[in-house]
């Protein structure tokens, strides 16, 4: 978009740098020039938190790797001698298992704002997947994390998801041994788990420039869900959204900070302070936090096969999104029914994660099939036809308009 | 440079297909020992070698567990009254159907061999728990009777039966299905 300044270095270094790479123009053109929308709120602010929790999670992963052994014998000591024995070992661990906490807690932000603000919607659709496909492997890598630690949640936490494979008919079986070098989880699993732990934060910085870069091809959505049609409708990046973000990100720092200072325990199971013995199960298997609600869904059906398959599909159908919702407007402001419908399934999702953590017996299970039905339902049913059915306010003008009302 | 749009086929569009045939051979070659390094090296295998158990020590009623192949094996030294019941229910009804003769060997119905993995999801069964004289598993809630078979819960299978032979009336060899009987 045009109508804000380009970058002319003054600097005789990066005039001759910029002449051979223009990195300079780049980040310029990308980071200080690029017109936001002005009405931005601060949902919107939860990119560059997550830019700044990847951030965290590959630095202080890179240092714990530093004192971390993984083999069965030693892994559960080695990360007990990171939290007595190494110089600021328990700050960094528990930076890096708490920020794990944190990027997921910010991820699910920012999903919830994409949805409720139809920010997946026609020119984003690879913007929208590209954020899924992010997910996907920030599960991945946070699962094969928790393992490392190698105590019982960790151990039985890898078999039950191995095992996941297994209902796969023919090829199950000859799957999870392959996953497990093995005829069950042990060394050879604990090995490839650290070297793929330690690779995935990269795959997922790649897929994140990609996601930026498609970001910056389209646009941001905003809270209107309209384009900004003039250069009253942004702002520069620099300073308005760089200092938001820093803003935010700074109250989000003090959460993150409180979990890790005062309450450094609370969202890990203390069963992963015993090592992991492949003799018993825990009396009972809880994941971490962020999967119970893909864990209940996964245990509210009663047989295995449908149970996992509802598992893998209740993510993956994230990426059909696009083409699920048929409306045309994209802010849920003017689609006062989609609002219900969405905060309903926010209340699904927040359910889900709550049975996800309570036994499987009782009145559990059927909250538990209640709710993973509306989880569904609002995708494959709820969706489609709100499109058709669904009277939408009228849309204003511009976003200058709504930000100014009518007058400007 | 120009671009001859032809419906005739020519020898450079052959080279251009066989190359990259050859080209995705190899890829697809290369994969090979990627993938395979993945799967148990020998030294696991050659772990998972048969493994003798002396059955004499077992009490009545009692259930041991022992490993192979890192898989833990329940042997039930099963009463009367356990194999009664396991005999007794009407098999063709449960979630797996197999009656009590095929869960175990011929001769030596008190003793019951099961790898200890609950079916579902791959947990640990506790034993002596549960309502069906067998085993429960804590982590879904599946429970097995006391031949093992599934009964209630998500679990789709009967626990599985190692392969294993009786070399006397008092030891068994697990990992090895004899033809003979014993």
């Amino acid at each position: 978009m045009s109508g804000h300044a380009t970058y002319q270095p003054t600097n005789r270094a990066m005039q001759w740098l910029e002449k051979r790479l223009p990195i300079g123009g780049l980040v310029y053109s990308s980071f200080v020039a690029y017109p936001t929308p002005r009405n931005l709120n601060y949902w919107w602010t939860f990119g560059g938190i997550l830019s700044f929790m990847l951030g965290v999670q590959i630095v202080t992963g890179i240092v714990l790797a530093m004192h971390y052994t993984p083999h069965v014998d030693y892994a559960f000591k080695s990360v007990e001698t990171i939290m007595r024995d190494v110089n600021y070992g328990w700050l960094l661990r528990y930076a890096h298992a708490n920020g794990a906490a944190m990027f997921f807690f910010a991820v699910y932000v920012h999903m919830f704002r994409g949805i409720y603000y139809g920010s997946y919607k026609e020119p984003r659709e690879v913007l929208w997947i590209l954020g899924v496909i992010i997910y996907l492997l920030m599960m991945a890598t946070g699962f094969m994390g928790y393992v490392l630690v190698w105590g019982q949640m960790s151990f039985w936490a890898a078999t039950v998801i191995t095992n996941l494979f297994s209902a796969i008919p023919v090829v199950g079986d000859s799957i999870v041994t392959w996953l497990w070098g093995g005829y069950a989880v042990g060394n050879p699993t604990l090995n490839r788990f650290y070297s793929l732990h330690y690779l995935l934060p990269f795959a997922i910085a790649g897929v994140v420039v990609l996601h930026v870069w498609a970001l910056h091809v389209a646009g941001q959505n905003n809270p209107a869900g309209i384009e900004p049609k003039s250069d009253k409708d942004t702002v520069a990046f620099t300073p308005y959204a760089t200092v938001k973000d820093a803003f935010f990100l700074g109250c989000f720092c003090i959460l993150y900070a409180w979990f890790v200072f005062y309450i450094p325990n609370y969202l890990g199971h203390p069963d992963n302070y015993i090592p992991a013995n492949p003799a018993v199960t825990p009396s009972e298997i809880v994941p971490e936090w962020y999967y119970l609600p893909f864990y209940a869904i996964l245990r509210s059906i009663p047989n295995k096969l449908l149970g996992v398959t509802a598992l893998f599909s209740s993510i993956g159908i994230l990426a059909f999104l696009p083409w699920l919702d048929t409306s045309k407007v994209r802010s849920a402001r003017y689609r006062p029914l989609f609002r219900q419908f969405f905060w309903l399934w926010v209340i699904a999702c927040i359910g889900l994660g709550w049975l996800g953590s309570k036994p499987p017996e009782g009145i559990y299970v059927i909250l538990s099939r209640v709710f993973a039905f509306y989880y569904f339902a609002f995708f494959l049913i709820v969706l489609p036809l709100l499109g058709v059915f669904e009277k939408t306010k009228p849309l204003p003008n511009s976003i200058s308009e709504s930000v100014l009302g009518a007058k400007a | 440079m120009t671009t001859v749009s032809s419906a005739e086929h020519t020898r450079r569009d052959f080279l251009y297909i066989a190359t990259g045939a050859v080209g995705a051979v190899g890829a697809a070659a290369a994969l090979v020992p990627l993938i395979a390094q993945m799967n148990p090296d020998a030294s696991t295998i050659a772990a998972g070698a048969p493994v003798e158990i002396d059955l004499a020590p077992i009490a009545d009623g009692q259930i041991v567990k022992v490993f192979w192949r890192s898989k833990p094996i329940f042997i039930f030294h099963r009463t009367k009254h356990d194999i009664q019941l396991a005999e007794d229910v009407d098999w063709h009804t449960l979630p797996d159907p197999e009656p009590d003769a095929e869960r175990v060997k011929k001769g030596h119905e008190q003793w019951l061999v099961v790898i200890g993995i609950c079916t579902h999801l791959g947990c640990i069964p506790l034993p002596h728990e549960g309502n069906y004289d067998g085993w429960f598993c804590p982590c879904h809630g599946s429970q097995y009777d006391s031949a093992g078979r599934i009964r209630q819960g998500p679990a789709p299978k009967n626990l599985y039966l190692p392969p294993y032979t009786f070399l006397s009336d008092s030891k068994i060899r697990i990992g090895e299905e004899s033809t003979k009987p014993a």
